[in-house]
Formats: structure tokens, sequence, C-alpha cells
């Protein structure tokens, strides 16, 4: 007993201590976890750069997607599903059961609309020619790493709204039978903003720039 | 887990700093948008988005994943890995940027 009080006392934030980081482990492996997703887009996004410097012509994007009428509204879904998200967090904070669920049901709506858009924009451009590795029909000068970078990128942002969606769906579920902490709502939040964050510069790089 | 690691600090409700947060973000893609609509010159318009998306990625970190409240040493753990995305960037734009010259 005592030596586990000095043992607490000397601890200090460097010197590993009982909780060096002062969160919960789960919230500590997500952020982990995210860090390493994040070098995965970073890596995904570098290439995406080099390959567009390298390729010489580059279609304009405003050709191929409507920004002002899908993307940028697919843009404010997801920043409005972040929004909605951090009040489901700070409301399971509070103990709020039905503040969680409603918010929580929001973010899930949002996430949804997103890849209903993300499902029009991927078929009106398969519909133009476009696939995974060039392009079909007339494909003068357009390079085959346009549609390359494109599906594979968005692909993989999809696939974490996917998972973002289900995941919520079933915090949702369990908030709905009161089944919810401050704690797990905020790690599935922190996993809910990241996607958010990975749209951010997907939406800058692949079509605005 | 209760109010003293919330966003909200100081005054106001509670769900303030995320109400503010998510207005800010909506302003800087309004102004990402307009930019490009207004066709400004390249390297302005380049160097004005990645600006801009650094500042939206900012906000989402600092306050809705609330990494502003955390302790120290949990903000290194994050941000130090990120210089192994500038050594990325690093080694790959100059190369790129040589072959986009010589393209031209």
């Amino acid at each position: 007993m005592e030596v586990g009080e000095q043992r607490r006392v000397r601890a200090t934030a460097w010197g590993g201590g009982e909780s060096p980081f002062a969160v919960p482990w789960p919230k500590l492996m997500m952020w982990l976890f995210l860090l390493s997703d994040a070098l995965t887009f970073a890596a995904l996004l570098s290439g995406y750069g080099a390959m567009r410097l390298t390729s010489g012509a580059w279609p304009r994007q405003a050709d191929f997607f409507n920004i002002t009428a899908v993307v940028g509204p697919m843009t404010f879904i997801l920043i409005c599903s972040s929004a909605t998200m951090a009040v489901a967090v700070g409301a399971a904070r509070r103990g709020d059961r039905r503040l969680v669920t409603r918010f929580l049901g929001l973010t899930i709506l949002g996430g949804l609309a997103f890849l209903g858009m993300q499902a029009f924009e991927w078929t009106s451009f398969i519909r133009e020619g476009a696939r995974l590795t060039g392009w079909v029909g007339h494909a003068e000068g357009i390079p085959p790493m346009f549609p390359a970078t494109f599906f594979v990128i968005t692909g993989f942002h999809g696939g974490h709204v996917t998972s973002g969606v289900i995941y919520l769906i079933i915090k949702a579920l369990q908030a709905a039978r009161g089944r919810f902490s401050g704690e797990t709502i905020e790690v599935a939040g922190l996993y809910w903003h990241f996607v958010d964050l990975v749209w951010v510069f997907i939406f800058t790089l692949l079509y605005l720039i | 887990m209760t109010e003293g690691t919330g966003a909200a600090h100081g005054g106001g409700r509670w769900y303030q700093t995320y109400v503010v947060t998510w207005v800010w973000l909506l302003l800087f893609t309004v102004i990402e948008i307009g930019a490009v609509a207004l066709r400004l010159e390249r390297a302005l318009l380049v160097s004005l988005l990645l600006v801009l998306s650094l500042m939206k990625a900012a906000l989402i970190v600092a306050y809705f994943m609330h990494l502003r409240y955390e302790r120290l040493n949990l903000v290194y753990l994050v941000l130090t890995p990120l210089i192994l995305i500038a050594a990325l960037v690093g080694g790959v734009v100059p190369d790129a940027l040589n072959a986009f010259h010589l393209r031209r």
C-alpha cells in the first residue's frame, strides 16, 4: 500500500507511472490506430500527387465531377455529421440517453447520405468510361492514373465511411437500450472525426486543386 | 470523464464550442469552393487551398477530437509521427516536380 502510494507520487508525466497519457486504454488504442491509418492515407495521397505531376496533362476535374452540386454538398454533409457526432459525445458524457441516440442517428443519416452521393458520383464516372485501370472509349489524352487514383483513394475513404456507419449503428442500438458510456461514444467519435479529417484532404487534393 | 475534460470551457452552453467549430469548418469550405470558382492564379490558389485544409484539419483534431484538452504526452504522441508524413512528401515531391518540369 505504502509502496504503491510512493510510486504514484513519484511518477511524472514522462516517467511512465500508472497512466502516462491520462486516457482510458480504448481511447489510446483508437488514437494509435488512427495514426497508422493517417500514414496510409498520406501514402495514398502523396502517391497520387507524384502520379499527377509526372503524368503530364491532367484533366480538369470540373469536366467530370460536379463540384457545386454533388461534391460540395457531400463535404457539407460530412462536416455536419462530424458536428452531430461531437454533440453525441458531449451528450454521452452527460449521460443523456435520448440525446445520444438522436444525434448518433443524425450522424448515421449523414454518413448514409454521403455514401449515396458517392455511389451516384462513381456511377456517372463509370458511365463516362472510367475504369480502375484506365479508360474505355474516347480516351485521348486522359492518363489512366486519373481514374485509377480516384477510385483507389475515394474507395478507400468510402470503405472507412461504410465501416464507420456500421460502427455507429451498433453504438446507436446499444445507446437506445441504455448501454453506453462517455468513453465508448467518444472512441467511436474519434474514428468518425478522422474520416471527416481525411475527406478534408481528399476534397482539396482530388477535386479542387 | 465528466465536465472537466469537456469541450466547453468558460461560459456558454456545453455544445457552444462544437457549433463554433462547425461554422468555421463550413466557412472555410465555402471559401475553398469560392476560390476555385474565382479562378485565382494557380500558385496562389494551390497554396491558399493547402493552408485552408490544414486549418480545417487542425480545427477538427483540436476541438472535435478534443486533442486540445488532452495531456501534453498524448498530444506529442499524436503529432510527432506526422514528421513521417513530412518526410514522405519531402522525398516524393522534388522528384515529381522535376519530372513535371521536364514534361513541359
